[in-house]
């Protein structure tokens, strides 16, 4: 217990690792290297067994928790169950060696598996065109954006300056706006916590670039009017972008190109469970119309006579990363669709179905401001005089990871529970009768919570304040 | 039902029930347009079918032979205990780590790897990694506008891989060329850039001279921002002992496998007083209300989360898993052992090169020094690469100009070098 770092358990001269003895003769660095370019100082990293090493960070993952050890129902991030033959799969060696330069010709089997999972993505959203370069969904909503940007450079069409958010948005939409060198602005709610038509309608006009909405919205919502919101846009030149963070809840339901979007962008490592792996390694790949195809970044993989090769799009707004994506979770991807074929829906249908059924047996102790049918996850409010924060910190002495809470804005003391389909009834009943007991603990007590975690609660200022980020 | 689910009739009928509602497609009343069909994707597999077709595509791949490619990523010996860590569930199935409480493994591991960073590069803080290395190019590259308050406008070399280029001017930055024969000359930057780069070993393997880029950079008043790679790293000075104001660079080379790519993890790293401007997650140091130590997600307030429009950058997540395997890597090979990948790569790379001359094949820049990777004169470097592929070697970057980039690591033997060498100065 806490938690001395790696560097606290070695001693000078010990090694975690031996290497092949040299073959050929060793050359000293001061033949090869000007002194002004050599190291002058020893590294003061850590000096380490292996036994050690194992043992330290073994202990440290005992200090986490993760889907495999808890229930963990953090809404917006689907932390769903994590098959296991995905990970067989990125191991392969034929696949884990492969290097990112190797010519196409040696390369055929990882091409295939890319151009495999444009397609699958390509008929899941409905749309003509996909992009697997992004290597996060923040990444890809960027790409989205910049392409967006470029083809209204290419149009001529100068003037469009704006995007518009809904006030639910994931902070990433505004600052993704930001960041592709647009103004973002904030469009309202109507009574469903579904944006605003008549207000966005308002708003629109030849300046407006986009609106980025998430659907189903982050109030776990399904925003009905979506295709009335596309012609809104549609009507003056602007394009509907959709945040597929929440595509869980729509996979064989619905299809966002038919909606009448225009691009959107994946979260493999939500929907399609490659898994989080702690923040990341992820995938935001994205998906587009015929208009906007010609932007995506380089490359895409195309079929010839040659086989799979890769190709830069006519009007590609460039790379957006070093080499082909992060393709490791690409291939868990393509696997995870493999194993369920057109079977998806039964995802989104059971995770429609637990999160409905939080929904239901919270009513009357929890209050839920949009009390309607949810898709994948509900909002939730404590009752009054409690604080999410402190249900949060409750649940974790009962063994729960808690939901997000706090987003989103628009809704006070928010708690946002996603439960995923790979939870059983059983597992939901324990949790919400944990909900409904914490609903009835006196403030002070849970105030003091967690009292059963590997911490209890952290002064948080104390981190900014006296920053210690290193050694 | 789906794979991975667990609900029987019987739980999907109390369910409805006790949702109000009849059957399943109720649920998606609201849903318009509604999807009416059946997905048009491959019928389901099972995992063991699934798995026969991966081992099947992965078969059409060429791996398992000496590679003599670097370019970026490099193919380096990755020790049995990292996959063993990284796979761990309570790592591997964990989001970002919002509840401290509970996370505090993922936490501290990207303490130690941010620990590592600032080691290696000789910066007071690191942020928790970003995608890759062209990432962690680009964000730095809008890093020294913000922080210089001039518009992006970085000035760049040769020296820097073309692929980091692109992404930078992707994300919006004007790039200015500066000349470059082996390494860069920095006598002509122009004042009006918010950043210089100097990549060292720099594309073509050679290393460069980080104070001079460092010293032009400051007499415009732009920051100097070095890209390194981090086992370099081991034996060449830091970054920021030499004047840089940003390190950054790709981690692949610690421990992570090719993958085609990725993923792998970019790293960036600063002085302290810039941190406000640094993106992505960073990792503190605190307490618990008992006083334990512990750590935590600090300096927030930069972040789209909190800040949304006016964050430093959009990036949310890191690199958490890749960062970890980073992390353990450096624990076990220690900074002797980092040294020793360097060391042997540096002999067996020179001696290759000393092969090739003697075989009539000149380095491309025979007064720049080298590490482990060096571009030699080669008029039919396709040629070669075949001859080689024919032999059970996958040879150098065809640099389409007469010249191939060759990186060596310490992995290659000396049969494996003594055959390249063979193989080539036969085909050509």
């Amino acid at each position: 217990m806490p938690f001395n770092l790696i560097r606290d358990k070695g001693r000078e001269g010990r090694r975690g690792y031996t290497l092949p003895k040299p073959d050929v003769e060793t050359r000293k660095l001061e033949d090869v290297l000007p002194e002004k370019a050599r190291r002058q100082e020893k590294l003061r990293l850590a000096e380490v067994d292996e036994p050690t090493v194992i043992r330290h960070y073994t202990n440290l993952s005992r200090q986490n928790w993760g889907i495999d050890t808890n229930f963990y129902p953090l809404g917006s991030c689907t932390m769903k169950h994590n098959p296991r033959a995905n990970e067989a799969a990125a191991a392969v060696p034929g696949f884990a060696g492969l290097h990112p330069l190797q010519p196409e010709a040696q390369a055929q089997g990882a091409l295939q598996v890319m151009h495999e999972l444009q397609g699958f993505l390509s008929e899941i959203s409905g749309f003509p065109a996909v992009s697997l370069q992004p290597m996060a969904g923040a990444q890809g909503e960027l790409t989205s954006i910049l392409m967006v940007k470029k083809y209204f450079e290419d149009a001529g069409d100068e003037g469009r300056t704006t995007v518009i958010v809904p006030e639910t948005a994931h902070g990433t939409n505004p600052a993704t706006a930001t960041m592709a060198d647009f103004k973002s602005v904030e469009v309202g709610l109507d009574e469903h916590g579904c944006v605003a038509v008549e207000e966005l309608r308002d708003m629109v006009d030849e300046t407006t670039a986009a609106l980025m909405i998430t659907n189903p919205n982050t109030l776990g919502v399904y925003e009905r009017n979506i295709a009335e919101i596309a012609e809104v846009l549609h009507e003056v030149g602007a394009f509907l972008y959709m945040d597929g963070a929440n595509m869980n809840a729509n996979l064989g339901r619905m299809r966002p190109a038919d909606a009448g979007a225009d691009i959107m962008h994946y979260n493999l490592h939500k929907t399609f469970s490659t898994p989080h792996g702690g923040g990341g390694p992820g995938s935001g790949a994205i998906a587009c119309s015929e208009a906007l195809a010609p932007f995506r970044p380089d490359p895409v993989v195309e079929t010839s006579e040659e086989g799979y090769t890769l190709v830069r799009p006519e009007k590609s707004i460039g790379r957006v990363s070093t080499f082909h994506g992060n393709f490791g979770v690409l291939l868990k991807a393509w696997n995870y669709i493999k194993m369920h074929g057109p079977e998806l829906r039964d995802v989104a249908d059971m995770a429609v179905l637990n999160a409905n059924y939080v929904r239901a047996r919270l009513r009357g102790t929890y209050r839920i401001p949009y009390d309607e049918l949810c898709k994948h996850e509900v909002v939730v409010q404590p009752p009054e005089g409690k604080k999410a924060l402190d249900i949060a910190k409750g649940l974790i002495d009962h063994g729960y990871h808690p939901p997000t809470v706090y987003f989103p804005l628009v809704v006070k003391e928010a708690m946002l529970v996603e439960p995923t389909e790979s939870e059983s009834k059983e597992t939901l009943d324990d949790f919400i009768g944990a909900m409904l007991e914490l609903a009835e603990t006196s403030p002070e007590e849970l105030e003091e919570a967690p009292t059963h975690a590997p911490t209890r609660r952290l002064d948080e200022a104390r981190a900014a304040r006296k920053l210690k980020a290193r050694w | 039902m789906a794979r991975f689910t667990p609900h029987t009739d019987d739980d999907i009928r109390e369910m409805l029930e006790a949702v109000g509602v009849e059957a399943l497609d109720d649920l998606f009343d609201d849903v318009a347009p509604k999807f009416e069909g059946s997905l048009d994707l491959p019928p389901v597999s099972s995992e063991y079918e699934a798995l026969k077709d991966v081992a099947e595509l992965a078969g059409r791949n060429v791996t398992g032979l000496p590679i003599f490619l670097g370019a970026g990523a490099y193919d380096r010996i990755t020790p049995s205990a990292v996959s063993s860590i990284t796979s761990r569930g309570e790592f591997l199935t964990s989001y970002t780590p919002y509840q401290p409480e509970i996370s505090q493994g993922h936490l501290q591991a990207i303490f130690e790897f941010q620990s590592v960073i600032s080691e290696l590069t000789g910066l007071e803080v690191s942020n928790a990694s970003v995608y890759d290395g062209s990432n962690a190019v680009a964000e730095s590259a809008l890093m020294t506008a913000r922080l210089t308050k001039r518009d992006p406008k970085v000035a760049v070399s040769a020296g820097l891989n073309a692929r980091y280029r692109e992404v930078i001017e992707t994300y919006g930055v004007e790039v200015v060329e500066l000349p470059f024969d082996g390494t860069t000359d920095y006598s002509g930057v122009p004042d009006d850039v918010s950043g210089v780069f100097v990549q060292s070993p720099n594309y073509f393997g050679a290393v460069e001279d980080v104070g001079a880029a460092s010293e032009a950079a400051h007499a415009v008043g732009a920051l100097a921002v070095a890209v390194c790679d981090p086992i370099a790293l081991a034996v060449l000075e830091a970054p920021g002992k030499l004047g840089a104001d940003i390190a950054v660079g790709e981690t692949q080379p610690l421990g992570m496998p090719l993958v085609f790519g990725g993923p792998y993890a970019g790293y960036m790293a600063t002085h302290q007083k810039n941190v406000r401007q640094l993106p992505g997650r960073i990792a503190g140091e605190t307490v618990d209300q008992d006083g334990r130590l512990a750590y935590v997600l600090t300096l927030r307030a930069r972040e789209q989360d909190i800040r949304r429009a006016r964050a430093n950058s959009n990036i949310c997540t890191n690199q958490a898993l890749t960062a970890l395997a980073a992390t353990v890597y450096a624990a076990l090979l220690g900074p002797e052992g980092l040294r020793e990948v360097a060391g042997l790569s540096v002999s067996k790379a020179h001696y290759l090169a000393e092969k090739l001359g003697e075989a009539g094949f000149a380095l491309r820049y025979p007064d720049a020094p080298f590490l482990w990777e060096f571009a030699v004169e080669l008029p039919d470097a396709k040629k070669a690469n075949e001859a080689l592929l024919e032999a059970g070697i996958v040879g150098g970057l065809d640099l389409g100009d007469g010249a191939m980039l060759v990186a060596v690591t310490e992995k290659r033997t000396r049969e494996e070098l003594d055959a390249f060498v063979e193989v080539v100065a036969d085909a050509v």
